[in-house]
This record gives structure tokens, C-alpha cells and sequence, in this order.
């Protein structure tokens, strides 16, 4: 691994727009009173204190993009005949999220699971993911929605990222996670860290540490499956829930999609958009049939994929990077992790009059 | 007796008629309360109020129609009862309602204006004038004043207007009157800025329809046309335009039947500031049918209504 590198606060604009001179660079920026990740302009100032209100999912995972153009064409020497003309639309630009959590690139490691695996490859993500780069900032803190620690993760987790940034005194300790982060570092900009690599090092160690405890979510895995059926269990820890998007759509590890056709005349688009479990429409059959007609069955799927379905399919790893947005984001505040923490201990009501 | 162990005996002596009551609790900081819905006796001793109750527990009505259903309000959240009975919407009488004067509720978004971020809230205290949180450590005061939101500011029903059981006094009024002077500032900038304002706005936009879901008017639920594909008026494209579009969707819908309550804002996750929108169409329905939504459980609301000639509408003279 290349040396460790220092940025002071001071020339950390010089280097974004240095970055931003060789490619696209998307940073945390405030709109509003919210936070979100949006392409970085020259001299603007990024937002880098605190977790942003939206992951940088979108930019690998677009909100909306088109998977295909149409085009019907009416054959000249036969005018019944019509031909359909595919036009493809992938193209990647080279890009740097600058500035996430590390709870929100580990989601990407969720989705290459899914969109990289071994019997499917979706070029659309794969062609995004390998374009894009994460130069990640550290935590020195966690928020009260914050249980990075019980999945698997870190405030200074580095997995999945190619540079990681430690906030120190008056400025960044930069280190390369991976080649590509590397060549990042090339800037005349950086100087040598020398010891405050080390203080880099003990600024991460000490916030996982005042995170206390992981809470082990490891049993859920089962007992979310023996749960599946009690509806009065869902019935309960779903009745706050108003069934909108705002979990799933800023959950850096929800994945799942629409396609929907837009037609104009001899023209279309098949467009793919970002969907969600929370939606009554998620599972709508052609037929008028839905297998999750209440929220009751959509928060059950919401949580039993991230925390059962998911680990059982791809080595018991939780679908879920613990950044809290899904509770704090939430307008009645929901917590997941309250539900989750509930089904681990919830006995069936025969046992528990048994223990009485 | 202080008016939460008022109101709890009440709630108390209602429930085993009842399906549930909803009400707040403290959810999982300090700062957040969240809905609560008690079924046993045990569950009213959660129950809060305060400046942190902040949904409008009327949003669950509709959705358990077929349930006794008792709801503790705020003055907007009993608004949202009294309209949906007239539309018909509730059956008023599996609706308990209990009521408590209403001081104004925080607004989180102008706390984080003040303090910053609110993540680390470890303590709140509330007193009527004030919010003091201890955040990382820190001590923060917050005046009421600074921070109450603007419903609360300009709101002329802070007592429940049904009830079935009231504890403590009504209070006054925040506000006599509500003379739409946002709506005015906004509307003697420029077109050309306001459109850049919601474009700017809008592009923001997840499409989580927070907005719509925690509207206690919103009542099409899962047949929504922002989502339906027959018909087909909306695209699921990420784009102002169809964001927009649902906005104004939403806004004509509430035209004359929107209490105003601001859950769209509240519940919006990146800050959107929507209620304008309807803070708009009531401006017009207020100057043309001088009407108030929610306020009369025996009024017509005017667009549920048809006369030959409206009094403020001069349909000939063009």
C-alpha cells in the first residue's frame, strides 16, 4: 500500500478542484436544510461534518435511467412491416464520490452480491461501479441511529472504498485502499503524513470503541423465517409505519427496481427506476392479486430481506451498513433495529405461558 | 393534576372499549418522539405530549376503518377528523377523540438551524417557553419562540375542535387570524423565480412520497396516479417534471380540504418545503368560498358542493 498522505483543511479545495479536473466529482452539498450528493463545482464549499441526508447510492444506482431506446421503423419496400431498432445507453463517466461514510459505500458491497454475481451481471451497474471511485471520510463520532458495529462495519471501515480520509487537527489523514485510490494521491497538494498516521489510526480505533457493544443480529437470520407467519407479530411493530419510501430509498443497500415503457409515437424509452417494498404496487400481479396487501406483509419483507432472506442467500452477511437513515429519516421513526431486537425475543405466546 | 395524567385516566377508562389509542411515545432519542398505539393499560404510561408530538395521529384513521379507534389530538389533528367526517371518509362513531390544549409543537428542521446537526441529542427537557437538550455533551437552549413551527405560529384552533373528552383548559389562540403574508411575499417575486425557486427545490426530490402518505387527506392510498400505470399521467422518470407534477397533483387535490396540519413538510427526508403549495390553493378557496377546511363538522366543503351561481365566482362578466 502507498504512504500515508496529509491534506490541511486549507488546500482541500485546491485538491477537489484538482480532482475535478480529471474527473466528474460528486460531494456532499447542502441544498436546502438537507445534505445531499450532488456534482461538485469549483470552489464550492462540500459538507463534510456530518453524514449526509441521502447516501451517495444514486450515483451508481441511478434514481431513473434508461435502459434501452426504441425505435420502430416502418420497412420502405414493405409497409407492413416494422422493424424495431434497439439503441443502447450505457455510458459511464469516470466519477469520485467524495466524502461518504463508510456506511455508505459498504452498501455497494450489498448490491455486488446481487448486480455482480455469479449467475447474473447487470452491465448497468457493473459499468457505473467500475467507473466510479470513493474517497471516504472516517466517523469520529456516532449518531444515536448509528449501529454500523452489529453489521459487520466500522466507523473507520476502509472495505469497499479506495481512499480513506481520517479527520485530524486542522486537516485529513489520506490513505490508498486500492491502486485506482492511489493514483489519487499523486498531487503535490498532499504532503508526507509521517506520525499522524498514527493518530489517524487511533482517532478510528477510539470511535468504534465509545460505539460500546455490537448488538449480535445474528439470530434473526432464524427467527425472522419463524416469524414469517405470525401476522399479529407484523401487525404490531408495523402499525406507526405510513407505508412511505423514505427507508428504502435512502438505504444505501436496497436495490430493487421497476421497469416501466415510455412511449411517444414510433419512440420509447424502457426506463429502469429505483422501487420499494414499502410500495402496495411493489408486488401488484397483472391478475389484481398482491401477496403484501397490507404494510403489515411490506414491513415484514423490508426487514426479513436485510436480516434473513439476504444473509441466507449470500453467506449470513446482513443486508444492512447501519447508517440509521431508514430511523432517523423516517417520519414517524421507525427502528429497524427495535424490530429487529423484538423478533429475536419474541416467544410464541404458548411459551411464553409456559414460563409463568 | 398535570393534563398528561389527565388525559392518560381518560385514555384509561376508554380503552377496554377501544381497539387502540393512539398517541406519542418517546422514540428512539430524546428528541424523536413517535406514534404510539396502546392496546393495554400498560402501554398509556408511554404516552407524551408536547412540543416533540408532532404527527397528526388522524393520518392511521382511514386505514383502520373497521376498528374503535381512539386518537389523542392536537388542535391541526383534530381539524383532520372533523373534514374527513365530512367527507364522509370516518365513521365518527368509532372515532374517540381526546383532546388537550395544544402550546405549538417544535419544529426539528429550526432546531437543526440553530444547533446543527441533532444526531447526539443525549437529554431534552421542555418547558412551555423553551427546549433544552444536552447535545455531544453541551448544553443547548432553544427559545420555543425560535423554533415552534409556522402552523403552530399562525394557528387559530389549538384545542381539539371535536372531542369526546378534553383534559385541562383550552387555551387561547396562537393567532386570531391567518393572513396568508408567506403566500403573498412569495407570490410578488417573478415568475421566472419562482419556477428556478421549485425546480431548485424539486430536484431533491426521492420520490418517497412521504409527502402524500403522511397527509391525514391523502386517501387513495395504494391507487395513487403518481404510481399507477393505467392511468399512465406520471412517469417514474427522476426528473423536476414528474416531481413536480405529483406536487401539483397533491395540491389540487387538497384544494378547500388541507387543515393544514404540515405533515407533508415535516415528514419530507430532504427539507422540501411543500406546504406552500397548499398554503396556496386554501388562500384562493378562503378568498373565493371564504372557507376554512376542518373547522365545521356540519359545513359542506365547497368543492363537495354545487351552486348555480357562487357568490364569488362572476361567471358572465368575461
Amino acid at each position: 500500500m502507498a504512504e500515508a498522505k496529509y491534506i490541511s483543511n486549507d488546500k482541500l479545495t485546491a485538491w477537489l478542484d484538482e480532482l475535478a479536473g480529471k474527473m466528474r466529482v460528486i460531494a456532499p452539498t447542502r441544498q436546502g436544510d438537507a445534505v445531499v450528493f450532488a456534482p461538485y463545482a469549483s470552489g464550492q464549499s462540500v459538507e463534510l461534518a456530518q453524514e449526509a441526508t441521502a447516501p451517495p447510492k444514486s450515483v451508481v444506482f441511478p434514481a431513473s435511467e434508461d435502459l434501452l431506446r426504441y425505435d420502430y421503423r416502418k420497412n420502405p419496400e414493405n409497409l407492413g412491416q416494422v422493424d424495431v431498432e434497439l439503441l443502447p445507453t450505457i455510458s459511464p463517466e469516470p466519477t469520485l464520490v467524495f466524502g461518504s461514510r463508510p456506511c455508505g459505500v459498504r452498501g455497494f458491497l450489498i448490491f455486488d452480491r446481487v448486480y455482480d454475481g455469479a449467475t447474473y451481471k447487470d452491465p448497468y451497474y457493473l459499468a457505473r461501479r467500475e467507473a466510479t471511485l470513493f474517497a471516504t471520510i472516517a466517523c469520529g463520532q456516532a449518531e444515536n441511529a448509528c449501529f454500523c458495529h452489529s453489521v459487520g462495519s466500522a466507523p473507520g471501515d476502509a472495505t469497499g472504498s479506495d481512499l480513506l480520509l481520517t479527520p485530524i487537527a486542522d486537516g485529513f489523514v489520506v490513505e490508498a485502499v486500492s491502486d485506482k485510490g492511489a493514483q489519487c494521491l499523486e498531487s503535490s497538494l498532499l504532503e508526507a503524513a509521517g506520525g499522524k498516521a498514527d493518530e489517524a489510526k487511533a482517532f478510528r480505533e477510539k470511535a468504534l470503541q465509545e460505539m460500546g457493544e455490537p448488538q449480535d443480529f445474528g439470530p434473526a437470520q432464524q427467527k425472522l423465517l419463524e416469524l414469517f407467519d405470525d401476522m399479529g407479530f407484523w401487525e404490531d411493530v408495523s402499525a406507526k409505519c405510513i407505508s412511505c419510501g423514505a427507508c428504502t430509498y435512502l438505504c444505501p443497500t436496497c436495490y430493487c427496481f421497476n421497469i416501466t415503457d415510455e412511449n411517444a409515437g414510433l419512440t420509447g424509452r424502457r426506463v429502469r427506476s429505483w422501487d420499494n417494498c414499502m410500495s402496495f404496487q411493489f408486488t401488484l400481479e397483472a391478475s389484481g392479486h398482491n401477496p403484501r396487501p397490507t404494510k403489515a406483509h411490506r414491513l415484514k419483507n423490508r426487514v426479513g430481506h436485510k436480516f434473513s432472506y439476504y444473509p441466507n442467500l449470500h453467506d449470513g452477511i446482513i443486508a444492512c451498513c447501519g447508517c440509521g437513515r431508514c430511523i432517523k429519516s423516517c417520519p414517524v421513526s421507525v427502528d429497524i433495529r427495535e424490530i429487529v431486537t423484538k423478533a429475536m425475543a419474541h416467544q410464541p405466546p404458548a411459551v411464553e405461558e409456559a414460563a409463568k | 393534576m398535570t393534563i398528561l395524567t389527565q388525559l392518560k385516566e381518560q385514555i384509561t377508562a376508554q380503552l377496554p372499549k377501544l381497539d387502540m389509542v393512539i398517541g406519542w411515545e418517546q422514540g428512539y432519542d430524546a428528541l424523536h418522539a413517535t406514534p404510539l398505539f396502546m392496546r393495554a393499560a400498560e402501554d398509556v404510561e408511554r404516552l407524551q405530549i408536547g412540543p416533540l408530538s408532532v404527527h397528526n395521529t388522524a393520518t392511521y384513521l382511514t386505514g383502520l376503518r373497521n376498528k374503535k379507534v381512539g386518537l389523542v389530538v392536537k388542535g391541526c389533528d383534530s381539524r383532520a377528523v372533523v373534514q374527513l367526517q365530512q367527507e364522509g371518509l370516518i365513521d365518527r362513531e368509532n372515532v374517540v377523540v381526546f383532546g388537550f390544549p395544544c402550546d405549538g409543537v417544535a419544529d426539528l428542521t429550526k432546531v437543526r438551524r440553530l444547533i446543527g446537526d441533532v444526531g447526539r441529542v443525549e437529554e431534552v427537557e421542555t418547558t412551555p417557553t423553551e427546549l433544552r437538550l444536552r447535545v455531544d455533551g453541551r448544553e443547548e437552549q432553544v427559545a420555543m419562540s425560535d423554533v415552534m413551527a409556522d402552523k403552530c405560529r399562525r394557528c387559530q384552533y389549538p384545542n381539539a375542535l371535536v372531542h369526546d373528552h378534553f383534559a385541562g383548559k383550552p387555551r387561547e389562540p396562537h393567532a386570531t387570524s391567518d393572513d396568508y403574508t408567506d403566500v403573498q411575499e412569495f407570490e410578488s417575486q417573478s415568475l421566472e423565480t419562482r419556477f428556478e425557486h421549485w425546480k431548485s427545490e424539486m430536484s431533491r426530490c426521492i420520490r418517497c412520497y412521504a409527502c402524500r402518505n403522511a397527509c391525514p387527506m391523502c386517501v387513495c392510498r395504494d391507487h395513487c396516479i403518481a404510481q399507477s400505470r393505467d392511468p399512465h399521467w406520471v412517469t417514474q422518470d427522476d426528473m423536476v417534471r414528474e416531481k413536480w407534477m405529483f406536487q401539483v397533483i397533491h395540491a389540487m387535490h387538497l384544494a378547500g380540504r388541507c387543515v393544514e396540519c404540515g405533515e407533508c413538510q415535516r415528514a419530507c427526508p430532504v427539507d422540501i418545503p411543500i406546504l406552500a403549495l397548499k398554503r396556496k390553493m386554501n388562500k384562493e378557496i378562503k378568498e373565493v368560498f371564504n372557507y376554512d377546511a376542518g373547522v365545521d363538522p356540519q359545513a359542506i366543503p365547497p368543492l363537495l358542493s354545487f351552486q348555480v351561481e357562487e357568490e364569488n365566482i362572476n361567471e358572465r362578466g368575461w
